[in-house]
């Protein structure tokens, strides 16, 4: 086994020796074996009556209804309502979130009167204020967007506020010893030291702003996902609402992928990343 | 004697306020251009906070300190910014059109022979190349006083040797006025026209150095040099702490 994990290709590409015998190739691979294995023992499961198929339906079930939702449209609709959700909250917290944590950020007025605020206010859950949305903004788009909005704008907030505290006291003086303007310093030291930081931020917010879809989606929506879900629950068809479940888990896989190809470009000169080639 | 580059008078620098015993205590200093000056001092003896102030990080409060305009400076640690390549940290705050500052930062480069790295990223760097680099960033800006703070503590020993020597062809070429802040006897003598001992906040020792260039180690006036500036700073040859033993 050692002697299989230490072969030649491996040592040429000064790669460590793998700890399990198989081959890097199957490396991909092997990440999902496991979870092939479990959807295999579920259909098992639903096929010899272990498991109700009225409580869980079985993998093939799921698929078949997945495929007739897309062939029919409905499923392309309703996604199309919910990325649209996503889209509108996302870009009102990231608005909100830059500005307030650029304003925050930069000047110690600005600290003052912005971050004791948002640190009260991120101590409530966002999700408590669905309420007074609703008594607000009705049951319509507005409340929907505005619970994404608000869940993805604090995590953007906290990071980029946090990121351009964090900079690195000693790269700024000598950003000012080597004779930058203040405008300098945040454009060459500040804002890309925070960078890290906030892209980490973004990536929480976009896993806020899918939590926020779901639960929006179950105020009332006659569109969505979370309607599909929902409608779904009343005829029991618990293939359509895994159908659902699946696509929110790949919305969040998908958003997740991008931020981390952002990452790759904007974050080029980290070692992390340089590695990564 | 060429005008001075650097005057000092009754410096006085505190920290805690104007009754606190300052850390810098009415100095006096006078720095010719072009001379190579070496300060050495104990840890705690106002060497960093000195060079600070020189460097224009930390205002002048009491006495008074004329500094040219044409200052630069090179960190202990490289203090480059790791999101920008090698050639953009030295063009750092370089004023000009942006083929200009490029064609000066890629000559510097090639000063300090780190051409070939000019669009790495800081952090694939070793840490004789980032110094190198440092190095290459002070003088783009062409100083008319370069500030050394310790540029070589960091630095494994040969990788020292070898900056110590790229410093002193550097100094020779371009002539700026040097202040190095270094603990290091050794270097001070290797370097400087002049060398300085900081105790307490005050200029205890001002040593002129006599010795020809390129200079030797086993020399015989390098060694009673070194003894005395050792004694100065207070350790005998053997490394024991002298001060203590006489108390």
């Amino acid at each position: 086994m050692s002697g299989q994990s230490l072969s030649v290709p491996a040592l040429a590409r000064g790669t460590p020796p793998r700890r399990l015998g198989l081959p890097r190739n199957l490396g991909a691979a092997r990440r999902f074996v496991v979870p092939v294995l479990l959807l295999l023992l579920w259909q098992l499961a639903a096929q010899s009556g272990l498991v109700s198929t009225r409580l869980l339906a079985p993998p093939s079930a799921i698929a078949a209804a997945a495929w007739q939702l897309i062939a029919s449209g409905e499923l392309g609709y309703h996604l199309a309502v919910s990325l649209q959700r996503v889209a509108i909250g996302l870009s009102i917290a990231l608005v909100a979130g830059v500005s307030l944590g650029l304003l925050a950020g930069l000047s110690r007025l600005g600290e003052d009167l912005v971050d004791a605020t948002l640190q009260m206010l991120r101590a409530l859950p966002f999700l408590a204020l669905v309420p007074l949305l609703i008594l607000w903004l009705g049951i319509g788009e507005a409340t929907k967007i505005a619970l994404v909005a608000l869940g993805a704008a604090f995590p953007i907030y906290l990071t980029l506020f946090g990121g351009i505290r964090g900079v690195d006291p000693k790269l700024l003086e000598a950003g000012r010893v080597f004779g930058l303007s203040r405008a300098g310093v945040i454009r060459h030291i500040i804002l890309p030291g925070a960078l890290p930081q906030a892209l980490v931020g973004l990536r929480y917010a976009l896993g806020t702003a899918w939590l926020s879809l779901v639960v929006g989606e179950q105020i009332n929506a006659t569109a969505g996902i979370g309607y599909l879900v929902m409608d779904a629950r009343e005829f029991l068809r618990t293939d359509i609402i895994l159908v659902g479940l699946a696509i929110y888990a790949l919305l969040g896989l998908g958003a997740d992928q991008l931020v981390r190809m952002i990452e790759r470009k904007a974050l080029a000169w980290r070692p992390s990343v340089l590695g990564e080639r | 004697m060429p005008d001075p580059v650097l005057r000092l008078s009754r410096f006085t620098r505190r920290f805690h306020g104007p009754a606190a015993p300052p850390v810098l205590d009415r100095l006096d200093l006078t720095i010719p251009a072009g001379e190579f000056v070496a300060l050495l001092g104990r840890s705690g003896s106002g060497k960093t906070t000195l060079l600070r102030t020189l460097a224009g990080l930390d205002p002048v409060t009491e006495g008074t300190a004329s500094l040219p305009a044409r200052r630069a400076v090179v960190f202990q640690e490289p203090r480059l910014l790791p999101w920008k390549p090698v050639w953009r940290n030295v063009a750092l705050g370089l004023p000009g059109e942006a083929a200009v500052t490029r064609q000066r930062a890629l000559a510097a480069l090639q000063e300090v022979e780190l051409s070939h790295r000019a669009t790495a990223w800081p952090l694939t760097l070793s840490g004789g190349e980032a110094q190198r680099v440092g190095l290459a960033r002070a003088l783009v800006r062409e100083p008319e006083l370069l500030l050394l703070d310790e540029p070589f503590a960091a630095l494994d020993a040969l990788t020292r040797l070898r900056m110590q020597s790229l410093v002193g062809e550097l100094w020779q070429r371009h002539r700026p006025a040097v202040l190095l802040v270094t603990h290091d006897v050794e270097e001070a003598l290797l370097l400087a026209d002049r060398v300085l001992v900081l105790a307490a906040g005050r200029l205890v020792e001002d040593l002129a150095v006599d010795l020809p260039r390129p200079r030797r180690r086993a020399a015989a006036a390098f060694d009673t040099l070194r003894v005395r500036l050792l004694a100065t700073l207070g350790v005998d040859e053997n490394g024991h702490d002298a001060t203590a033993r006489a108390a």
